[in-house]
């Protein structure tokens, strides 16, 4: 499962409509707690996100990549602040909020969440999450993980506007 | 010098982000890394023993694949290595 606050989720669907017609994408940074066998599913626990530029300035609008600089400066930012990298999120401009074959040939980090949001005409639509399961290249696969948005009491008001708009 | 682990990683260091190994070039630093967590080798390397093409390399902020000497590159216990696997993906429906 992914848990995240609503303004991080807002934000990285609001960065898909900035974006677009390109892809966005970007960093989840949080913690990961495991399955301990109590039946409790593992939890990515994002804490904070951060944006990232899209490399792929020749073909933005239907790939993603990020610079390994610039996740090598993400990864000492959330080594800093005690958190580490949980998943990764992109936006698919005009396509469904589900994974490409290039987007699972293309997964690599095993256990992190990879979020999608579906962008049509500039709005950002639906956001799912999936978790690249398995323990090795050859036997991963991606998994739907539900999303656990998690309210703040004084933005609870705001929440419900905005999802009556999405509706 | 230290060697940072990316979380997918972590699985086999038994859960450390940062791990300590002795050498004096890059690819002796790796030598004893896999020695010392020998569950992390496959995940690095294929079979044949090279880098995996995902799988990047930093050396300090350089991506050792672009530094003059690769591999072996000399380090200094005060480096830091970087291991950070590729990012990236696509709607593209022409693959
Ligand atoms: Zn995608």
């Amino acid at each position: 499962m992914l848990r995240i606050h609503y303004a991080d989720y807002e934000a990285l669907r609001t960065h898909g409509e900035e974006t677009y017609p390109n892809e966005c994408c970007g960093v989840l940074l949080g913690k990961n707690i495991a399955d301990e066998g109590n039946g409790a599913e593992a939890v990515n626990h994002v804490q904070q996100i951060v944006r990232a530029g899209n490399t792929r300035t020749d073909s933005a609008h239907n790939r993603y990549n990020i610079a390994p600089q610039e996740l090598v400066k993400i990864q000492r930012q959330a080594r800093g602040l005690g958190l580490d990298i949980v998943g990764f999120y992109h936006s698919h401009p005009d396509h469904p909020a589900q994974w490409s074959k290039t987007d699972f040939a293309e997964a690599h980090w095993l256990g992190c969440s990879y979020v999608i949001t579906s962008v049509e005409q500039g709005k950002a639509a639906l956001t799912n999450s999936f978790l690249l399961s398995g323990t090795t290249e050859e036997d991963k696969t991606f998994e739907d993980e539900p999303i656990q948005i998690d309210i703040a009491p004084n933005v609870a008001e705001a929440a419900a506007q905005t999802q009556k708009g999405q509706a | 010098m230290n060697i940072h682990i990316p979380t997918p990683l972590r699985a086999y260091t038994g859960g450390l982000e940062t791990v300590s190994v002795a050498g004096t070039t890059v690819s002796s630093v790796f030598q004893q890394l896999t020695v010392q967590y020998p569950e992390l080798k496959p995940h690095l390397f294929t079979p044949e023993g090279k880098l995996r093409s995902f799988v990047n390399v930093y050396l300090n902020d350089d991506d050792i694949r672009y530094l003059p000497n690769k591999e072996e590159t000399a380090a200094n216990d005060s480096d830091e290595l970087t291991i950070i696997p590729s990012i990236a993906g696509g709607t593209s429906c022409r693959l």
